[in-house]
């Protein structure tokens, strides 16, 4: 069996050559495209190596940001752009901007380095299509070099339709438009001011023109073709139960997916929302919203809400092993890594659909009511293969009538650093698990597991390196007490 | 008259130097700087003054004090 595991730590050329020679794959469905079964071929062509578009690409590629377009054209009650710390990972913090000169250099290093990379996106801090010139130098620089990096950003649309003619010939095939409203009463109280024909607006009449402009870059996108996310923040008690519009106004404009991330607002961050003390949405709140828009524009429920000069996989940040006064002055663009990685990627993730698949068929046919939360600590690979004290998210699942379904992620502060386990921080990861029933992880020792359970949550290192959807069914045919059998991974 | 830029506030964005029609606004080191020769306070172009309008930190694009 092949085994992202052996080389995820640190994945090195030979290892991966080593795996390739190993040869026969045991899966029938080997090779397999993983294409979910409701998706047309010519649109997961597209997405199926594109980390943020699909839930199971994003357990094998890795994107990276570059901050070079600083320059915004509006203000949004969710951002201060005066801010930056490198261990604050929300949407827009950057610690080195960057000319498009440099990011070619980055971003060659980081090709190199890093076999997962499959996408560049630029997504702030400013505005990708405001901050134009700065944009377009930097993916001409990249696509002449490495011509299979996709090419992505994020956008707030008061600018993209000056520019979707120009994103379509560049081969632009992925864009995000944080959309938080339709109705311009409530973008007033999201949106203080923009900047729009030479002068700033104000009020109704700004948050009136931002939708209009979104709303039009959003139907030029669709009738190119281009695949679209809509970002929406969901802020309690602003735009919470707005959002149920806007994602049928963005599914009616051909949106592809959209995204509802929690507002993010402590006061430290100096944001207009942190100051007035407007709370953020807890987990539970935001996946019932979720869960609500269930059946209207297909939902992103793996989003990060990444730094803005993040890299590696979602979930993960090396962004510091990557700043500028760390890579080599001169560098040229070397394949050779990230091709032998998509030959091993290509087995295993023809095994682990098959996996999944039966595992999915074997829950719907197991669970005839309620459900299971089962949160995993995974570093890629879609399997169960972190170790509790490691990780820094976990990845939460549901076992229901309904098959494994993923929903979503929750963040933690790693809870062992050096070996010690800080009681505080215990506590946290159990705040950040409210409504979970179970944990997986490869490792855990008897004292937090102890405090898990107190707390009514289960945790498990048996299932250790299976793959999730597999370990998921462990699960649920030891809870309900099925004679079910497992898939072994 | 010119403009000026409080550079202790400046986040260094870069929005007032491609909004400047008089091309009077550059990069100096770690901030951004006008050039009270060059601005017109946009006298001419704009109603409004543009690097004042864009900049998103309130009091960074002022008029020179003399
Ligand atoms: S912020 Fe969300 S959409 Fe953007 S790269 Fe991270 S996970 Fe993907
Ligand atoms: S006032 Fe106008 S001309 Fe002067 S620096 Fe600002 S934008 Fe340029
Ligand atoms: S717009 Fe304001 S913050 Fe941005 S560079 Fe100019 S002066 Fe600095």
């Amino acid at each position: 069996m092949l085994s992202l595991d052996a080389i995820a730590p640190v994945i090195d050329l030979d290892a991966m050559r080593a795996k390739l020679s190993e040869g026969g794959c045991k899966s029938s469905a080997c090779g397999s495209s993983a294409k979910p079964d409701d998706m047309d071929p010519a649109v997961w062509e597209r997405i199926k190596d594109h980390p943020c578009y699909s839930e199971e690409a994003h357990h094998y590629f890795a994107r990276m940001h570059v901050a070079v377009a600083p320059a915004c054209n509006i203000q949004c009650n969710y951002c201060n752009r005066k801010y930056d710390c490198a261990n604050e990972s929300r949407p827009g913090v950057v610690s080195e901007k960057l000319t498009p000169d440099q990011a070619l250099r980055k971003v060659i290093a980081v090709a190199n380095e890093v076999p997962q990379l499959s996408v560049l996106g630029i997504a702030g801090p400013g505005d990708a299509c405001y901050d134009w010139k700065r944009t377009k130098a930097t993916f001409e620089a990249v696509s002449a070099e490495i011509p299979d990096v996709k090419l992505c950003i994020s956008t707030n649309g008061l600018a993209l339709p000056d520019h979707v003619d120009e994103l379509a010939a560049m081969n632009v095939d992925h864009v995000t438009i944080t959309i938080n409203m339709v109705d311009p009463e409530i973008g007033a109280k999201i949106y203080p001011w923009i900047f729009y024909q030479h002068r700033r607006w104000t009020g109704v009449e700004a948050s009136r023109i931002l939708h209009e402009r979104q709303m039009q870059g959003l139907e030029m996108l669709t009738a190119r073709g281009i695949l679209t996310k809509i970002n929406s923040v969901m802020i309690p008690g602003v735009n919470d139960d707005h959002l149920v519009e806007v994602n049928r106004w963005v599914k009616e404009r051909g949106a592809f997916l959209h995204n509802v991330m929690p507002l993010i607002s402590e006061a430290e961050h100096g944001t207009h929302f942190g100051l007035t003390g407007q709370r953020g949405p807890t987990a539970m709140e935001l996946k019932a919203l979720q869960d609500r828009l269930d059946g209207g524009a297909k939902l992103m429920r793996h989003c990060r809400q990444c730094r803005a000069d993040a890299v590696g996989l979602l979930g993960e940040d090396r962004g510091q092993e990557f700043t500028l006064d760390q890579l080599p002055e001169v560098v040229s663009y070397d394949p050779a890594k990230r091709e032998a990685y998509r030959e091993v990627v290509a087995r295993e993730r023809g095994d682990h659909v098959a996996a999944k698949s039966v595992a999915d068929a074997a829950v719907r046919a197991a669970v005839t009511g309620g459900s299971m939360l089962v949160a995993v600590a995974t570093k890629g690979g879609g399997r169960v293969n972190e170790h509790f004290g490691h990780a820094r998210e976990f990845q939460v699942y549901e076992a229901s009538p309904k098959g494994i379904v993923f929903v979503g992620h929750r963040k933690v502060d790693q809870y062992c650093m050096g070996g010690f386990g800080e009681d505080a921080t215990l506590t946290g990861v159990i705040a950040a698990l409210e409504g979970v029933d179970v944990v997986l992880c490869a490792k855990i020792g008897d004292c937090p597991k102890d405090d898990l359970a107190a707390a009514g949550i289960r945790a498990s290192d048996d299932h250790a390196h299976d793959y999730i959807e597999t370990a998921i069914l462990a699960l649920v045919a030891e809870t309900f007490g099925a004679a079910l059998e497992p898939m072994t991974a | 008259m010119a403009f000026q830029i409080v550079s202790s506030q400046c986040t260094a964005c870069g929005a007032c130097e491609f909004e400047c029609p008089s091309g009077a606004i550059k990069f100096k080191g770690e901030t951004y700087i006008i050039d009270a020769k060059k601005c017109t306070e946009c006298e001419g172009a704009f109603d409004t003054q543009q690097c004042a309008q864009v900049c998103p930190v309130p009091k960074t694009c002022i008029p020179l004090k003399h």
